[in-house]
């Protein structure tokens, strides 16, 4: 049997989870009508969302582990937001889109090029929020999180 | 607006499914390799590929509605690139840059014969 404070945590995670899935999908959603995405140009969208993602998890993942921060700005802004914001399956669709078309070079220069921009946008990301851990931390005071 | 409600809603179940899927698996294997996520990215590009090539024979599948709930918010937020981006980055700079090509590879490749699979399911279910 759980007890009724691990149950009343999980229902808070998983709150968390789903209203940051919520929110990062219907923020996809808002960047997929914003874009261009007539005629060929449908892989905009996707692409920037998941390289955008890509270099804010970066960055968070970085000032997670080094900074305190409250038990369930992980499920929410990891796990929901970016996950529902980024996606793999519409990625994937763009290529076949490109492929129904015709077009199989371009399908393949996608898959690849998502890949080389999303993976150093991860490392941006972090070398990012490194970098101003470090300042915040040599100007006490500054710092979000300083010593008192 | 309804189209938003409905991407909100079809996020929110994507990805409660794709935690539950992911701390499941992890609890099962727990090995480095990233087997929750590439579940839920092997998983997700079938399902999409299933409503897609549904809607061409099932009208239900094929209206607005039904897309922004199971395509663009389920189906989107099941699976995810940053997790899969943030993985590979680790795979590789924790001195194991042969398992992030290979983490890589297999998503890929795998998706993208997941989604085949998706597409050629949902032809053989128009001639049912």
């Amino acid at each position: 049997m759980l007890s009724k404070a691990v149950l009343a945590h999980r229902s808070r995670v998983l709150a968390a989870v789903a209203l940051g899935g919520a929110l990062g999908s219907t923020l996809r959603y808002g960047v997929s009508l914003a874009l261009p995405h007539a005629d060929g140009g449908a892989v905009w969208p996707t692409l920037t969302v998941n390289v955008l993602g890509c270099f804010v998890i970066g960055a968070f993942t970085v000032l997670l582990a080094e900074t305190e921060r409250h038990h369930l700005l992980r499920p929410f802004l990891g796990v929901g937001v970016l996950g529902g914001f980024t996606t793999f399956s519409g990625y994937l669709a763009d290529a076949g889109g490109l492929l129904a078309t015709g077009q199989p070079l371009y399908a393949a220069l996608y898959l690849l090029l998502t890949v080389l921009l999303a993976l150093p946008a991860v490392v941006c990301g972090a070398a990012l929020a490194g970098g101003l851990l470090t300042r915040s931390r040599r100007a006490p005071g500054t710092a979000t999180g300083g010593e008192p | 607006m309804t189209t938003l409600l409905l991407v909100a809603l079809g996020g929110a179940a994507g990805a409660v499914l794709r935690y539950g899927i992911d701390r499941g698996l992890r609890r099962a294997r727990g090995s480095a390799f990233p087997w929750g996520t590439f579940t839920v990215n092997v998983v997700g590009s079938f399902l999409l590929a299933l409503l897609v090539g549904g809607a061409a024979t099932f009208d239900g599948l094929g209206s607005s509605g039904s897309r922004a709930l199971l395509v663009v918010g389920l189906c989107g937020a099941l699976t995810t690139f940053s997790t899969f981006g943030q993985d590979t980055v680790r795979l590789y700079t924790s001195g194991a840059p042969s398992h992030a090509v290979r983490y890589v590879l297999v998503t890929v490749l795998g998706g993208i014969a997941a989604a085949a699979l998706g597409f050629g399911s949902a032809a053989a279910l128009a001639y049912l």
